[in-house]
């Protein structure tokens, strides 16, 4: 099995890492409650989606 | 080489994987609708569709092949005497996959899947346009020969649906009014007791509190929502 020959420097290590980068959420508004919501997502504030209704997809604050 | 399985593994080996999907089509079947995570959800919709099809045969063979998924009788009797009915006019598409975020805990994707038992309202639908238009070509027609236009005849304006709406885009808007309709005002204010905004050129109808209530320039004022989608309006964002 190959294996590293020589030990990862930390400058290596870190520059590899500072690639790792976070994305924002694309958000659009719900068209019934205004609130935000993800793209072909229910809403997660009044439970709707293509005008019918999910009480499953509802988070309170907590949960979200 | 066999095609191989479209979308994600379940389950800990082949029987695990069949045991979860029988168990969720088994599930669907009985309660309309069931909520799980996004992969089941895709990977149950084509055997639920699958077992569907075999329901609206409706023979003895095909109930056998069914109770071979799914092994409640109680499931499949509701599948061949419940659901199969509703789903006789449609040709595929039974279930509908929502999305609803998600789930606290692992962060795992979930979903609604539902069957689709409503009737199928597209035919519907377009007849009512249908209908809509004819209604409207009349009535341009009825208005064509008041609004001293005696060189147009009354016919032209009944030939095509197109032509009276783009004579009525043409004219001012305000001239030709859909029913239940009144013209916007010089000043862009409401006509008392008229609180609906439509767009003319949209189609679109916007309710107070709607999202574009506030930025909608009214051609036609409405006295509420019905009204506006009688005038063949619809409502503003209800696609989405």
């Amino acid at each position: 099995m190959a294996v590293p020959k020589r030990k990862m420097s930390r400058s290596n290590t870190r520059s590899r890492r500072a690639n790792w980068k976070a994305t924002p959420t694309t958000l659009t508004t719900c068209p019934r409650c205004n609130a935000p919501r993800q793209p072909h997502i229910a809403c997660p504030n009044c439970g709707t989606y293509n005008g019918r209704q999910y009480a499953e997809a509802e988070r309170t604050e907590h949960q979200a | 080489m066999p095609t191989p399985t479209k979308g994600p593994r379940v389950g800990g080996g082949p029987a695990h994987e069949r045991l979860i999907l029988s168990n969720l089509a088994t599930a669907l079947f009985e309660n309309d609708r069931i909520t799980t995570t996004e992969a089941k959800a895709k990977r149950l919709r084509p055997l639920a569709e699958r077992l569907i099809t075999f329901a609206k045969r409706g023979d003895l063979a095909a109930r056998r092949r069914v109770l071979a998924v799914v092994r409640d009788k109680g499931a499949v009797h509701r599948l061949f005497a419940e659901i199969a009915p509703d789903m006789a006019q449609r040709e595929g598409g039974y279930t509908r996959i929502t999305k609803i975020g998600a789930r606290k805990g692992d962060n795992a994707p979930m979903a609604v899947i539902e069957l689709v038992r409503e009737p199928l309202s597209a035919k519907k639908a377009t007849v009512k346009e249908a209908e809509a238009a004819t209604k409207r070509a009349a009535k341009d027609a009825a208005a064509a020969p008041a609004e001293a236009a005696p060189a147009e005849e009354p016919t032209a304006a009944v030939e095509a649906d197109e032509a009276a709406v783009s004579d009525a885009q043409a004219d001012a808007p305000a001239v030709d009014l859909p029913e239940g309709a009144a013209p916007a005002t010089t000043d862009g204010s409401a006509p008392e007791g008229y609180t609906v905004k439509g767009n003319a050129s949209s189609k679109l109808y916007h309710e107070p509190d709607g999202q574009w209530y506030d930025q909608t320039v009214a051609e036609f004022w409405f006295k509420s929502a019905e009204d506006a989608e009688a005038a063949g309006f619809t409502k503003a964002g209800a696609k989405d």
